[in-house]
Formats: C-alpha cells, sequence, structure tokens
C-alpha cells in the first residue's frame, strides 16, 4: 500500500521556481496496478521517483505500509521496492543471472540461492536460464533486456514495484507482447504497482487504475472504464484519443449491459459470464456461431442465468462505440451480431 | 651497418637484460604509485566537482614541464637516484591517469547509475560494483599513455644515476660509441612498444567484457 499525500516537488532552474510535481494525493492499494500516465513534464516520472526516495518531496508527505518514507533508511527502502526503467538499465559487465540477482546480493542471499531464484525468475519472464542465465546483456535483443529488467526487478520478491516506461524503447510488437506477459507475471504475483507511461493503449492494457497528469496535477483517477465513460473534461477525451469508443468495449462488462430475461423465456442459447467485456463476448459469439440462440444470457461465475441480452441491444452498443469507422480490426465481430 | 650497429646488443645480452629489468622497474613503480594516487583523486573530483579545475590544471601544468627541468627542481630535495626519478614519473603520470579516472567514470550510461541507485546499492557499492569497472577501459588507456611516456623519459633519468637503458645512451656519448647509444634507443623504444601493445591488449579484452548494451 502506498500512499501520497500532497506531495509537491518544486525545484529551481536558472532563478525560476518549476512546480514539477502540485499537490498530488493517490492512493496505490495492495496488488493493485496503478499507471501514472500525461504528456512529458506532467511530473509522472518524478512522483514515481519520489516513491523510492530517488527525488525528495518538497512538500507533503509519502508512506509505504504506513511509513513515511522519509524517516525511513533509504537503502533499506528501495531494497524492498523493485525497480524496472527503460531499456532495462542492465549492468553490461554483469551476466543475465548476476543482473537479476543485485538484489538478493546487496541482501546477502548465498551465491547457491541467488543462482537459483534467478533462474526461477528468467523461466516466469519467458527466458530459458539454460540459455540465457550466463550471457551479458549485449548478447540480447531490447525486448529481451527488457524481461531481464522485470525478472531483476521481481528477484527478492518486494510487495511493490515501480516500473518507469519500461517497454518505451522497444519496437510496437515485442511492445504488446511484453505487455501481455507482465499481465500474465501481475496476475501470479499480485505485487503493488507503479507503472509509469505514456502510451495510452499500455495504461488501458495494464491498469486498474490510470492516473492521469498534466503540468504535475492529477487530472483525473478512474478506473479505465470509468476515464473512458466518464473524461473529467476535454484534456482527458483529447489525451484518450479518437478511438476510445472502441476501448470502451473491452472496459464495459455484460453484466453492466444485461437487462432482465424476457417473461417465461429459458436460456436456450450460451450463458456468457457476466465480466466478460463487450469486446471479448463478441469475440465469443463469433467462435461458436452455431451455438448462439436469440440473444446472450448472462450467467454470474457459477453459470447461473442473471441478466439477458437480445442481438439488437448488442449490436446497438457495438455500433455506437465503432462509429462509422469500417475498418475496424475486429469487424469478425460484427459480422457475428448480424447473424 | 645495421647489423654492426647492433652489435653492442648481440655481444652484451646480460648487461642488456639488467638495464632493461631497472629500466622497467623504474616505470613500473612509478607508474604503480600514480595510480594509487591517480585513481583516488579521479574518483574524488567525480563527487567534489569544484576540485576538477584547479586539480587538472596542476596536473597539466607538471605534464608540460621539461624533463630535464623537472629533474633539476626536485633534485635539491631528494638528491640523485632513483627516487628522484621515480618521484617525476609519478607527477608526469598523473595527468592522464586522473583524467582518464574522471573521464571513465563521467562515461557511465545516466540509465545505469539510476538502477544502482534504485535498487539500493551504497555509494561505495555504486562505486565498486558498477562505476569502476565500467570505467576500468578508459582507465587503464590513460595508464598505457603514462606508461609508453614514462619509459621515454626515465632514459633521461640515467643522467641522475637511476640506471636503466638511458645509461648506455649516456655512456655512448661520453666514450663516442654509437653502438651504445644505437642500443639504449632501440631497446628503450622496443620496450615502449611491447607495453603498448600488451596494455592495449589488456584494455581491449575489458572492454569487450563492459561493452555497453546494444540497443
Amino acid at each position: 500500500m502506498i500512499t501520497l499525500e500532497h506531495v509537491s516537488k518544486t525545484f529551481t532552474s536558472h532563478g525560476q521556481t518549476v512546480t514539477a510535481v502540485d499537490d498530488v494525493s493517490l492512493e496505490v492499494g495492495e496488488g493493485e496496478l496503478h499507471v501514472l500516465i500525461g504528456p512529458s513534464g506532467s511530473g509522472k516520472t518524478t512522483t514515481m521517483r519520489m516513491i523510492n526516495c530517488l527525488e525528495t518531496p518538497t512538500g507533503g508527505r509519502i508512506t509505504v505500509d504506513g511509513r513515511d518514507v522519509q524517516t525511513m533508511n533509504v537503502v533499506d527502502l528501495r531494497r524492498g521496492i523493485g525497480y524496472v526503467i527503460q531499456q532495462g538499465g542492465l549492468f553490461p559487465h554483469f551476466t543475465v543471472a548476476d543482473n537479476v540477482a543485485v538484489v538478493p546480493r546487496l541482501l546477502g542471499w548465498p551465491r547457491q540461492k541467488r543462482r537459483q531464484r534467478a533462474e526461477e525468475l528468467l523461466a516466469l519472464v519467458g527466458l530459458p536460464p539454460e540459455l540465457f542465465a550466463d550471457r551479458y546483456p549485449r548478447q540480447l535483443s531490447g525486448g529481451q533486456q527488457q524481461r531481464v529488467g522485470v525478472a531483476r526487478a521481481l528477484a527478492a520478491d518486494p510487495p511493490i514495484v515501480l516500473m518507469d516506461e519500461p517497454f518505451g524503447a522497444v519496437d510496437p510488437i515485442t511492445r504488446k507482447q511484453l505487455q501481455r506477459e507482465l499481465r500474465r507475471i501481475q496476475a501470479e504475483v499480485r505485487k503493488t504497482i507503479v507503472f509509469v507511461t505514456h502510451d495510452i493503449a499500455e495504461a488501458f492494457l495494464l491498469g486498474d487504475r490510470i492516473v492521469l497528469m498534466a503540468e504535475g496535477r492529477i487530472v483525473q483517477n478512474a478506473t479505465p472504464a470509468d476515464l473512458l465513460r466518464n473524461p473529467a473534461d476535454p484534456f482527458v477525451t483529447s489525451f484518450i484519443g479518437e478511438d476510445r469508443g472502441l476501448r470502451s468495449l473491452r472496459f464495459t462488462s455484460l453484466a453492466e449491459l444485461a437487462g432482465p430475461a424476457p417473461p417465461g423465456a429459458r436460456p436456450n442459447g450460451m450463458i456468457l459470464p457476466g465480466t466478460l467485456s463487450i469486446l471479448d463476448a463478441g469475440r465469443e459469439l463469433a467462435a461458436h456461431r452455431d451455438a448462439a440462440g436469440d440473444g446472450i444470457w448472462v450467467g454470474d461465475t457459477t453459470g447461473q442465468p442473471i441478466g439477458y441480452l437480445t442481438f439488437q441491444q448488442f449490436a446497438t452498443v457495438l455500433g455506437e462505440s465503432l462509429g462509422d469507422d469500417a475498418e475496424t480490426p475486429h469487424d469478425e465481430t460484427a459480422h457475428a451480431i448480424h447473424h | 651497418m645495421m647489423r654492426r650497429r647492433m652489435r653492442y646488443i648481440i655481444e652484451h645480452p646480460d648487461r642488456m637484460l639488467e638495464l632493461t629489468q631497472e629500466h622497467v622497474w623504474l616505470v613500473a613503480i612509478s607508474v604503480l604509485i600514480a595510480m594509487l594516487i591517480g585513481i583516488p583523486i579521479g574518483i574524488l573530483i567525480t563527487r567534489l566537482r569544484w576540485l576538477e579545475g584547479s586539480v587538472i590544471g596542476v596536473t597539466g601544468v607538471l605534464y608540460t614541464v621539461p624533463s630535464l627541468a623537472l629533474f633539476s627542481v626536485l633534485m635539491p630535495y631528494t638528491g640523485l637516484g632513483a627516487r628522484t626519478v621515480i618521484i617525476a614519473l609519478v607527477l608526469y603520470s598523473l595527468l592522464a591517469i586522473v583524467r582518464n579516472t574522471v573521464t571513465g567514470i563521467d562515461e557511465v550510461p545516466r540509465p545505469t547509475l539510476d538502477a544502482a541507485r534504485g535498487m539500493g546499492m551504497t555509494g561505495s557499492q555504486r562505486l565498486l560494483l558498477v562505476e569502476l569497472p565500467l570505467a576500468l577501459p578508459v582507465i587503464l588507456a590513460g595508464v598505457r599513455l603514462a606508461t609508453v611516456a614514462a619509459i621515454g623519459i626515465a632514459t633521461v633519468g640515467a643522467l641522475l644515476g637511476a640506471g636503466g637503458l638511458g645509461q648506455l645512451i649516456f655512456d655512448g656519448i661520453a666514450r663516442g660509441s654509437t653502438d651504445r647509444i644505437v642500443a639504449g634507443a632501440i631497446s628503450a623504444s622496443v620496450l615502449a612498444l611491447v607495453a603498448d601493445w600488451a596494455l592495449a591488449q589488456l584494455g581491449g579484452r575489458l572492454r569487450r567484457d563492459v561493452q555497453i548494451a546494444g540497443r
């Protein structure tokens, strides 16, 4: 659990006072991933760097698990917080395994245990240790280096991980892959993560909450779905971008749209879980065309029907979201509806 | 002609070996002392930046003083012999070693240092585990420069009775024996070339080991 209470950071540059972070309050719950996003100069990186005392706030208070970071030993604090930066920031003169085991080494783990832990983590991030453990960072691709960076941050099993644009320097395809991997890993390890990016798609893909910043302030702090449905102001809308309708499909669940079942109707088609996003529901339907009945039955986690959605309603939602953009990559979805 | 000039070397292998050893010893001890002084000074400069101007300035001026002049300045205090020569060689070597230590540490990429800090390395851990290993090739390049220069300057040290290959050159001049002059000059040159090559090899290997990770 990380809390920021009215945190500010000003510094003096060429005789002028610059406010990098302006009265930011924020709470990151245990096991949650919060994305700090905003244009460059919005203070998102500075905000993150104050959590592990790489920057010192000039006002306000930051606590980690209830303890004020300012009063903690800075070295102990940092060893208890995983840290990933762009391009991994790997040590070029250490092997991959030694890079992963840096914090365990600082903590004085025995050699054997360090090695074992490094191999475990390399496997977790999808780098077979027998192939990668003894290589040097320069022998790895950018994406592989990033994976090592993530493994390194997790090595001593810190409850908190800070990630500073970790996937900013890799090509789009690798980036997408790394993002999916991070989601898989996060589902497994459930760390409290603060993730800085300027990529809105990345924010939507990864964030439990998205904290949109501009000029040192928080403009909106919301779940991805709320951000899409209730943008606080035109800045948010413009930052989210034109395809927000399409994105909202990903963050609106079937349960939110479903209404009561028509009287007398019985579940005759398949039942989809209510937690499924509209987009995923569309995919599901497309994959099981023959199984579909008159509409979509929405069920709870045990499969009990809790609501109903006609194909017409479903299509309307899709149509509104997709707008008149015929060139969507998801036209397989639309296809299934007209079926 | 050339063969005849090499006669001294061929006929006095024991003497040649002895003088070469003296020469190597003079240079090695001087460069070693210069490293022991210069590398910590270099590190200090990267921590206390205001020192940089004056320290580099002073070592730079020292470097430009002609060797004979430096010897005669030192002699009243340190007398004749190897000691004076070693002090002079140390002073000459400082510039390259201090400057390259500073440059080497400055060139460690910011993200690497940032990662080191963010992961909870203490100042001395950063220095020993990250900065010095990564700066090593550049520091070694400074050592190489200092060594080659010291081999040349050490020949003049024979004037103070410090021995070494310069001895042959001055003997040769005194006795009108060109063979001796050639023997001394060629040996010193070969020694410089060999030292240069050997340190370059070592530096190349280190550089490969710490080569900065490509994007």
